[in-house]
């Protein structure tokens, strides 16, 4: 039953990571591919309608940790405190600059929000991934079932680790590049003209930097986390999870050269469910792995009772077929590329 | 330890008052805009769906704030009040996660074709995207409210090997008698949020002599719907709650109507200071008998005071619940004459005419606000010392590696953060009621048409 949940709890991440992922990338990239007032409002409309449902991804995922295994949420969200709240900052920054924008036309107002919109969303990004690389580390974690880290210590690998040390900020700026690609092959999706060309060629260069750093990455992971090695050595299946980010990242630098649009953002939303599903797998069975590995919260000391973990999985299954029915209607509804009506603008 | 323990529940007091302004005008707003597009689809009228219009736009406003406020909200579970979590996790995790899966998704995905797709979905699919945006933000109050009466009154839980309480009935828990009754109870309020706002905004312009064929509409809306929330309020949600109070909470019902001693016939104290130290109501303005009455329906009835029970089972912030309680019920006393007088007049043909209630009506846009807050700090003032009734005390529940210099860093962040979103909120308010509902008035344009696709 713990198993269960612990996929769908990672299916859940993992569709907050390609949703509400590429509406942070074009966060983070859009003062740099919408230049005029009308291509910032074009980028902003490729994700108005949807932004805020693919939040709920985040907020419902957290609700189902805390369900599944509240152990993991309380020791988890106290010990990673500092981040979490600023991380809470950044997303009410971000969800203020994409609504508040659009209501004024003024010299002062749409810059302002603009830089804001950016800003929080680049955060957010890096955030995001030195959280997962925290995950991967390990936290200190001792017989009490918690922890506490500062922000930062002295950025090594030591005994007092911080939330950012060399190995989280790697994990963050490649959170970063491969966010910014997959929100640029999105920009690039919805927008024509001068927007579209200039995302295509940013992914492309995003493209190298998220090549170079996912195999950085990738190999000093092993040396870190020794659980990673010893799950792909005892169950060989699980390379399907590494194959399919690489096919999808040699998949967005083809499909980038072939001009096929739908197909490069697949290929990245590819890429980054392989990514993460390698991690969840490498790091299974523990949900918080700690630096002594005999504190570690594994799904067995995590969960809650099995009644309410059956009974959920009920209606679980039941509101995810919904969710994917409204989501689906609503992206259907506003897809192709957005067209900003000129002579609506006062 | 002490320390630690105030600042996170000035923490979870700060952000969860400022939030709740939010959603309640929304879950408000969201009953009333089903009323101007039912009408619209009715008649036929596009000043209907004018006025819905323009609704929607302040619903989306306020929308993305209590949005981006409210995600602190479920985080603040695991990161203020750890130890509550890992205790509690398995039985209201449920609730929380439903609320996610069942109410957010269909909300949020309906709000945006609510706001931005108006022209392709016709009339009838428009129709259905206002009322899957109410169902989606009704059903979401429940899984909070059902979440706090497990906490008031715990139902359907065991405790399992490892300390911590789990699931022992899903429908025990969710059809608890008390959410039942504070959902109805929570859910009017906030309705009565929404007729305020919307007849007050009404009565401005007809106060200005602008817009004033929407002003009428707004204003009829508001009162109509206001007067049936403000009666329903009081009887019989107001009054089932304050039944539970009395038999679940009986200390917590005599910290609220400042009783100290047992009494038999005992009076209902309108005014009056409660002085803990002394115990007793200073300047006390009574009317005799009434709360033996409204509590057990006997004249006589013995009510027990808060000398009855040991002083470590008491509320520990006993005036603070005291006055919230009163403010509460004082205001509800004025919204029910307020509301009943303008459906009168409505009734009569007057009500556009009179200025004194128009004036009325506007001025009194912030008081179910500050009614709903107090009822709200009724609720979980006086379930003090516990944290969950009966079970686990407000200290045993915050994180234990949290330090009070950490508390602090983040409460004063989100005041910072808040002020700054809450000045913007009634700037844009202003501006939008300003701009008012004719069409092409808008600077931006209607967003609608902005998002026609190829």
């Amino acid at each position: 039953m713990g198993t269960i949940w612990f996929c769908a709890v990672a299916f859940m991440i993992a569709m907050y990571v390609l949703l509400d992922g590429f509406d942070l990338g074009a966060g983070a990239i859009h003062l740099w591919v919408a230049k005029t007032e009308e291509e910032r409002r074009q980028v902003l409309a490729s994700i108005a309608p949807v932004w805020d449902g693919n939040e709920v991804w985040l907020v419902a995922a957290g609700g189902t940790i805390y369900f599944a295994f509240p152990a993991l949420y309380a020791s988890g969200f106290s010990g990673f405190y500092l981040p979490l709240m600023i991380v809470l900052w950044l997303l009410i920054l971000r969800g203020a600059s994409i609504e508040f924008r659009n209501h004024i036309k003024s010299a002062v107002w749409d810059p302002l929000w603009d830089f804001l919109f950016c800003a929080s969303s680049l955060l957010l990004a890096v955030f995001f991934g030195a959280a997962l690389g925290n995950v991967v580390r390990g936290v200190p974690l001792d017989a009490s079932g918690y922890f506490f880290e500062p922000l930062w210590t002295n950025f090594r690998l030591g005994e007092e680790t911080g939330i950012l040390d060399w190995y989280t900020i790697l994990v963050g700026v490649l959170a970063l590049l491969a966010l910014a690609m997959h929100g640029a092959l999105w920009v690039q999706l919805k927008t024509s003209g001068a927007v579209n060309s200039r995302a295509g060629k940013l992914a492309g260069l995003a493209w190298w930097g998220v090549i170079v750093l996912t195999m950085l990455v990738t190999a000093v992971t092993f040396k870190i986390q020794p659980q990673v090695k010893e799950n792909f050595t005892t169950w060989p299946v699980g390379f399907v999870f590494p194959l399919l980010a690489v096919s999808g990242i040699a998949g967005v630098a083809f499909e980038l050269r072939r001009r096929n649009e739908r197909r490069a953002f697949l290929a990245s939303s590819a890429y980054l469910t392989g990514m993460l599903t390698s991690v969840v797998f490498g790091v299974y069975p523990m949900v918080l792995p700690a630096r002594e590995a005999a504190y570690s919260l594994t799904v067995r000391t995590a969960k809650a009772g099995d009644y309410g973990l059956k009974i959920g999985l009920a209606w679980w299954i039941l509101g995810m077929i919904l969710a994917a029915g409204y989501s689906t209607y609503a992206y259907r509804s506003f897809a192709g590329k957005v067209a900003i009506d000129k002579g609506s603008r006062g | 330890m002490g320390q630690a323990l105030d600042v996170h529940r000035i923490h979870f007091a700060f952000t969860i008052t400022f939030h709740y302004i939010f959603p309640q005008l929304t879950m408000g707003l969201a009953l009333l805009l089903v009323y101007l597009k039912t009408k619209a689809l009715r008649t036929g009228d596009e000043h209907y769906d004018r006025a819905a219009r323009f609704w929607g736009r302040i619903f989306g406003i306020n929308f993305a704030v209590g949005v981006i406020t409210g995600i602190p909200m479920e985080f603040q579970f695991g990161t203020n009040w750890a130890a509550f979590s890992k205790a509690a996790g398995g039985v209201i995790g449920q609730t929380l996660a439903m609320e996610g899966v069942f109410s957010f998704f269909l909300e949020s995905s309906f709000l945006g074709l609510f706001l931005f797709g108006e022209k392709k979905l016709g009339r009838i699919g428009h129709w259905l995207a206002a009322f899957l945006v109410f169902l989606g933000s009704w059903l979401s109050g429940y899984f909070i409210v059902a979440t706090d009466a497990w906490m008031q009154h715990p139902t359907g839980y065991r405790l399992g090997v490892g300390g911590a309480f789990e699931l022992a009935s899903f429908w025990d828990l969710l059809l608890n008698k008390w959410a039942v009754w504070q959902y109805a109870h929570t859910m009017l309020g906030a309705v009565q949020t929404g007729c305020f706002v919307m007849a007050a905004v009404g009565a401005f312009y007809l106060l200005t002599k602008r817009d004033e064929n929407y002003g009428r509409t707004f204003v009829k809306a508001g009162v109509l719907v206001g007067a049936i929330a403000a009666l329903l309020q009081l009887f019989p949600t107001g009054d089932m709650q304050g039944e539970l109070v009395a038999d679940q909470q009986p200390v917590t019902l005599a910290a609220m109507e400042g009783l100290f001693e047992s009494r038999a016939g005992a009076p209902l104290a309108i005014l009056g200071q409660p002085d803990v130290e002394k115990g007793r109501l200073d300047n006390p303005l009574e009317v005799p008998e009434i709360l033996s009455f409204l509590t057990y329906r006997q004249w006589r009835a013995d009510v027990k005071g808060l000398s009855e029970f040991p002083q470590t089972e008491w509320p520990d912030q006993i005036p603070l619940l005291y006055y919230s309680y009163h403010l509460m019920v004082g205001l509800g006393t004025i919204f029910i004459a307020v509301m009943v007088v303008a459906a009168l007049l409505l009734w009569r043909g007057k009500l556009y005419d009179s200025r004194w209630m128009l004036w009325m009506l506007m001025l009194c846009v912030p008081l179910p606000y500050i009614a709903n807050t107090a009822g709200w700090m009724t609720a979980e003032l006086g379930r003090q010392p516990w944290l969950i009734y009966g079970l686990m005390r407000t200290a045993q529940g915050i994180s234990p590696r949290v330090s009070a210099g950490n508390a602090w860093f983040s409460l004063i962040g989100f005041m910072g953060l808040y002020t700054v979103l809450g000045i913007l909120w009634i700037f844009l308010l202003y501006r939008e009621i300003e701009l008012g509902p004719a069409p092409d008035v808008h600077p931006r344009g209607e967003e609608a048409a902005v998002l026609a696709t190829e």
